[in-house]
């Protein structure tokens, strides 16, 4: 209970800092904001209109207050561009970044997790040397880079998916998986080779373990030492890790998006910033920094769940 | 030297024959490109390689082998620059929070974590879209991006090394906080942030190959392999090589750094 208080408090106070960072690095646009949102050639009633419009004559703290009650009501005004509510935008997007998501996970547990396993079982071997070079190679790889390659391969030369564009799910499901097969991939590729080095080095701490020599010497089969203990405890620090994979994930979507034009939150911050659209890019970054900040929390909290020594010590 | 004789691990000589192989072609760069790197030959569009254009042309009839050495330069100096922002901030944030513990540490680790909380380049792009695009500001957001990194493995060196016994001796006998600093704790986690260094280092390069790719880092004249993939990418089908090579130094340059990056981490566990 003292430890969920705590995890509570720091969970807001880092709430609270982001806040204040995204804030205040949009305070110091140098000149003044409504000039540049308009241009140079702006006149000076257009200036001061919109200088009301996003309240830049109340004081800081002020602004600030109005920008934190508006984040957690979802009223975050109007995009300056689109002319209608930021909410209203996001809205569209939010499903497109959510679903490379969802599907580039599953890429990274599904490929990093069985090839973990297989390059620690057969440590030393010439095929598990090999897929450590991969390993290598998927974590210098720029992921747009990649996802070129991938258009090249799988679009141009074998014609398997579109280069790019979007199918939205409710249009045609076959159709939605197919554009965002390859852009999910691309985004995966280095959280794969993490996750396969990662578990390898868990596994094979692991192996040294005494209840591993314990349990062989109770005659139990190398199988089930494997995947009745050791891979149990194995599994736990890679969970640590899932969340800095999550976050990953949704950085890399930024730049895959504007490789695929999908039309999903990333697509739209580069947008937004060629346009100099702050009130959104501001929120936009915001709720992305919460959700990562939420989706860490949860991890540990099921971290303590899952592991009862970290849970019986505090 | 000594490091080099030895470490003989494969992966980490891979890494230093490729960082020393690109190192060269940069320092080369300077003094001489094959040709021009923004001379235009109209009528040898996109041409693949061939023994006057061993990496063939771009869009506008450019040798591309002579703009992959000039972007080099850029890659290095964003990678140095970027990290040695990253390293002095981080330096002094994660030693202040660990020596001194307590709700200094609390108030500057909740600080790390909030830059924390904005995924892969992302921080990056919201200095950039505050302060302009650019090389400048491209190293500074860069190098902000790497702060957390450099002070959370100091913070933890100052942590484990505070507790030591020779450390609490010579505090004992009354060595002042410089003194512990420099003789004790520094030596002990200067294999930590060498490792941090050599993988921020190639963490950047990465970075800066995304933002010029997205059109928000280094600006035109300055050189750079990612927007030069930026302009790849339209003749995918009718020019592969082009995008091929660029993004191929990309990822060996990054390789290089991150094998080094591993072969000092493992003598640094072997001897421990």
């Amino acid at each position: 209970m003292k430890y969920l208080l705590y995890k509570a408090s720091t969970f807001t106070l880092t709430i609270t800092f982001i806040s204040i960072i995204i804030f205040f690095v949009f305070q110091i646009i140098p000149g003044n904001p409504a000039q540049i949102i308009l241009g140079i050639d702006a006149d000076e009633q257009q200036v001061i209109q919109l200088e009301e419009k996003l309240g830049l004559n109340e004081p800081p703290l002020e602004r600030y207050i109005d920008w934190i009650k508006g984040v957690f009501q979802g009223d975050l005004g109007d995009s300056l561009k689109y002319q209608i509510p930021v909410m209203d935008i996001l809205k569209d997007r939010i499903p497109v970044t959510f679903s490379l998501a969802i599907l580039s996970i599953l890429f990274t547990v599904l490929i990093g997790i069985p090839l973990g396993i297989l390059i620690a079982r057969t440590d030393g071997k010439w095929y598990s040397v090999v897929l450590s070079i991969f390993t290598q190679l998927g974590i210098a790889i720029p992921s747009f880079w990649f996802g070129f390659l991938l258009i090249l391969l799988f679009a141009v030369i074998l014609n398997w998916f579109p280069t790019f564009g979007y199918v939205p799910w409710s249009d045609d499901f076959w159709g939605a998986l197919k554009s965002f097969f390859l852009p999910s991939l691309a985004i995966a590729v280095t959280n794969i080779a993490v996750v396969i080095r990662y578990l390898r080095n868990t596994i094979l701490d692991q192996s040294k373990m005494d209840y591993v020599r314990t349990a062989r010497v109770k005659g139990l089969s190398e199988r089930s030492i494997v995947y009745g203990h050791v891979l149990r405890n194995a599994f736990l620090p890679v969970l640590t890790i899932m969340g800095m994979i999550i976050a990953d994930t949704i950085g890399g979507s930024i730049i895959i998006e504007n490789v695929f034009a999908l039309p999903g939150l990333g697509n739209l911050l580069i947008q937004s910033i060629t346009s100099r659209d702050f009130p959104l890019i501001q929120s936009m970054v915001m709720y992305i920094a919460i959700f990562v900040v939420i989706i860490n929390f949860l991890i540990d909290l099921l971290y303590r769940i899952i592991d009862p020594r970290i849970r019986l010590k505090g | 030297m000594r490091l080099l004789k030895r470490n003989k691990s494969i992966p980490f000589n891979i890494g230093v024959t490729l960082v020393v192989l690109l190192f060269l072609m940069m320092a080369c760069s300077l003094f001489y490109t094959p040709y021009d790197p923004n001379a235009m030959e109209p009528q040898n569009r996109l041409a693949p390689p061939s023994i006057e254009h061993p990496f063939g042309t771009d869009n506008f009839g450019r040798d591309i082998l002579s703009r992959v050495m000039e972007g080099s330069k850029t890659a290095f100096l964003i990678g140095t620059l970027s990290v040695t922002i990253g390293l002095f901030f981080g330096f002094l944030i994660g030693a202040v929070a660990g020596y001194f513990g307590g709700w200094i540490d609390e108030i500057f680790m909740r600080f790390i974590d909030a830059m924390m909380a904005f995924p892969g380049i992302l921080l990056a792009i919201v200095l950039v879209s505050v302060f302009n695009t650019g090389m400048q500001n491209t190293i500074i957001a860069l190098g902000i991006m790497t702060i957390p990194s450099f002070s959370r493995i100091v913070r933890s060196g100052f942590i484990q090394v505070k507790e030591f016994d020779f450390v609490k001796a010579s505090k004992a006998k009354g060595a002042g906080s410089m003194r512990i600093i420099v003789k004790h704790i520094l030596p002990n986690v200067i294999s930590s942030i060498t490792v941090a260094v050599t993988l921020s280092f190639s963490g950047s390069v990465l970075a800066e190959s995304g933002l010029s790719y997205l059109g928000l880092g280094v600006q035109p004249p300055d050189p750079s392999w990612g927007r030069m993939l930026k302009e790849a990418q339209p003749f995918i089908v009718s020019s592969p090589t082009y995008v091929i090579i660029t993004g191929g130094v990309i990822m060996l340059m990054v390789l290089g750094f991150n094998l080094l990056s591993d072969g000092i981490r493992d003598l640094r566990d072997k001897k421990a």
